[in-house]
């Protein structure tokens, strides 16, 4: 009796100790993120913290500075560039590698998901003679084709697994009722995938706009926000590369909220 | 379906059909097998120059490559045993916990997983400096006379690898868990199994799957690693990709380069051979 008289104890003892562990594993993923918001907005050139006053200093150092906002401007287009490119490519090739059924199909699945397993120093190397015989060293459309690269197994792996749960037969039956396949996949395949490539295209943007070795290799003279970050850390830290963190964090959570607005499926749902 | 039993039209169709299909993956795999399987053969092809294997004598025999090497090896399995055991109660905490404290313990994982790489690293110097918030707070409390040595060594690159590499560990994981059947847990508890015994003989087996794809996603991305290591290593700690980069743009040395890429990939195929092979005794 004694023995079932503890077992709730042992085990509200065991709950205790895994929340706590969980909840301290909490802290430390958020902590850098926690501790770059009040940095940013110091009135010190030094980093200290709790900064001694606050003030808006470092975001006007930001959009003041041709070269941070230049630098800005190029990954953006980068981005975009690559998230547009990425998912129409990437769209298509899971498409046919869902519904088709050709020989070497899963030979060509594992090739198309091999750039994830690369590490983009290895493509980087890689990929420098070849871009230099285009001339393609140190233009943003080289950087935007080698990220294209980069982006094309993720976006295949989300659109592919979405494409999975949709029923064939709905298309099939818009094609018996005398719909072209354009027409069929663009009304019937296209809008109930639309999450997933909502989803894909921003997974596609952030890993070009994050995207730090590639962009240094190829990028030559012309920076992309990474690589101005990267040698702000290494040669002049001051809180300005802290307020371009938190414009960051910013810009992904809005851009998350919008793709938690229109239904997707990075929320928790199997 | 069997293909037999189709009249003939049919099946010119389907061959048609199935044409089509590969005609609308091909712009994407032409520009893969461009600017991807072309320039990595290349890569390979520099690595032996003029037929010779003297840069992967150099790379395999040199002294300080071959402690390169181990030393990535080294943290990349330190960094991928720590996501193991910091992120399996995570990773059940996602997949148990109430409806709100579920979605709060993703957003603490999914924010920062989605932050930029650069962003992170930066925020750990902040923190782990000489002068950094944690030093300052131990010496300030008493604790510690002198600031501890957290960054610019192996402690710091660790860290920070680790809470980048983190929730590539809990998604696989927390994949295969939500579909574990959770009558089988009750099951258990029901007959008196004490929660360790039920741990060790039902739930990591189930979840054994998904912890294999979490530790070779982890361990395969650790090896490549570069900005962390660069940043809070401070010069101090090398790995194979910092070696690559040295090579290429301060010795412009890029047969040695090559071979050494030629490695790392080397390496990454066979902890993903050693991946599968797990795999499929995990469910034999």
């Amino acid at each position: 009796m004694t023995r079932r008289g503890r077992q709730p104890l042992a085990r509200r003892a065991a709950s205790v100790t895994f929340h706590a562990f969980c909840g301290l594993i909490f802290l430390f993923l958020l902590l850098p993120l926690i501790v770059v918001v009040p940095i940013s907005f110091s009135d010190s050139t030094y980093l200290q913290f709790p900064p001694p006053r606050y003030s808006l200093r470092w975001y006007r150092e930001f959009l003041g500075d041709p070269n941070w906002l230049d630098a800005a401007w190029r990954s953006l287009k980068i981005g975009v560039t690559t998230g547009v490119m990425a998912t129409a490519l990437g769209t298509l090739i899971s498409i046919s590698l869902v519904r088709g059924s050709y020989p070497g199909k899963s030979a060509l699945e594992q090739f198309v998901m091999a750039p994830i397993a690369l590490p983009s120093i290895v493509y980087s190397v890689a990929a420098y003679k070849l871009f230099s015989t285009f001339q393609l060293v140190g233009s943003w459309q080289g950087i935007a084709l080698a990220h294209t690269i980069h982006a094309l197994p993720l976006v295949v792996l989300v659109v592919g697994s979405s494409l999975r749960t949709i029923d064939v037969s709905t298309e099939l039956a818009a094609q018996g009722l005398g719909a072209s396949w354009i027409t069929a996949v663009r009304r019937i395949t296209l809008p109930q995938i639309r999450p997933a490539l909502v989803s894909a295209a921003f997974i596609a943007f952030i890993s070009s706009f994050d995207e730090l070795v590639i962009a240094m290799f190829l990028g030559g003279i012309n920076v992309t926000l990474p690589k101005k970050m990267f040698d702000s850390i290494m040669y002049e830290i001051d809180p300005t590369i802290a307020a371009v963190s938190v414009l960051q964090i910013a810009l992904v959570v809005i851009v998350l909220l919008v793709i938690g607005r229109l239904g997707t499926g990075v929320r928790p749902t199997a | 379906m069997s293909t037999i039993a189709l009249p003939f039209k049919a099946r010119s169709n389907e061959g048609r059909q199935q044409r089509f299909y590969l005609l609308l993956a091909a712009p994407g795999f032409l520009l893969l097998a461009v600017l991807f399987a072309f320039p990595l053969f290349d890569l390979m092809r520099l690595s032996v120059e003029n037929g010779s294997l003297s840069h992967y004598h150099q790379v395999l025999f040199g002294e300080v490559y071959v402690l390169v090497f181990a030393n990535t090896v080294k943290i990349a399995i330190v960094v991928t045993l720590l996501c193991a055991v910091l992120g399996y109660p995570v990773a059940h905490f996602l997949a148990t916990a109430p409806r709100w404290w579920a979605l709060f313990g993703l957003l603490c994982v999914v924010l920062p997983f989605w932050t930029s790489l650069l962003v992170r690293t930066y925020a750990w110097m902040i923190l782990l400096g000489n002068n950094g918030i944690i030093n300052r707070l131990l010496v300030g409390s008493g604790l510690v006379e002198r600031p501890l040595p957290l960054m610019h060594n192996e402690l710091g690159v660790t860290i920070g690898m680790v809470h980048v590499l983190l929730p590539y560990f809990v998604f696989p994981v927390y994949a295969v868990m939500a579909r574990v059947d959770r009558t089988l847990l009750s099951a258990a508890e029901g007959l008196g199994a004490p929660p360790w015994q039920i741990l060790r003989r039902i739930y990591l087996p189930l979840t054994f799957p998904g912890v294999v794809a979490g530790c070779t996603l982890v361990f395969i991305l650790a090896l490549g690693f570069f900005i962390t290591p660069a940043l809070l290593g401070g010069g101090k700690v090398m790995m194979l990709a910092l070696l690559i980069e040295q090579q290429v743009s301060q010795m412009l040395n890029w047969g040695l380069a090559s071979a050494l890429c030629m490695v790392l990939v080397a390496a990454i195929l066979l902890s993903y051979w050693a991946m599968k092979q797990s795999a499929r005794r995990g469910t034999a």
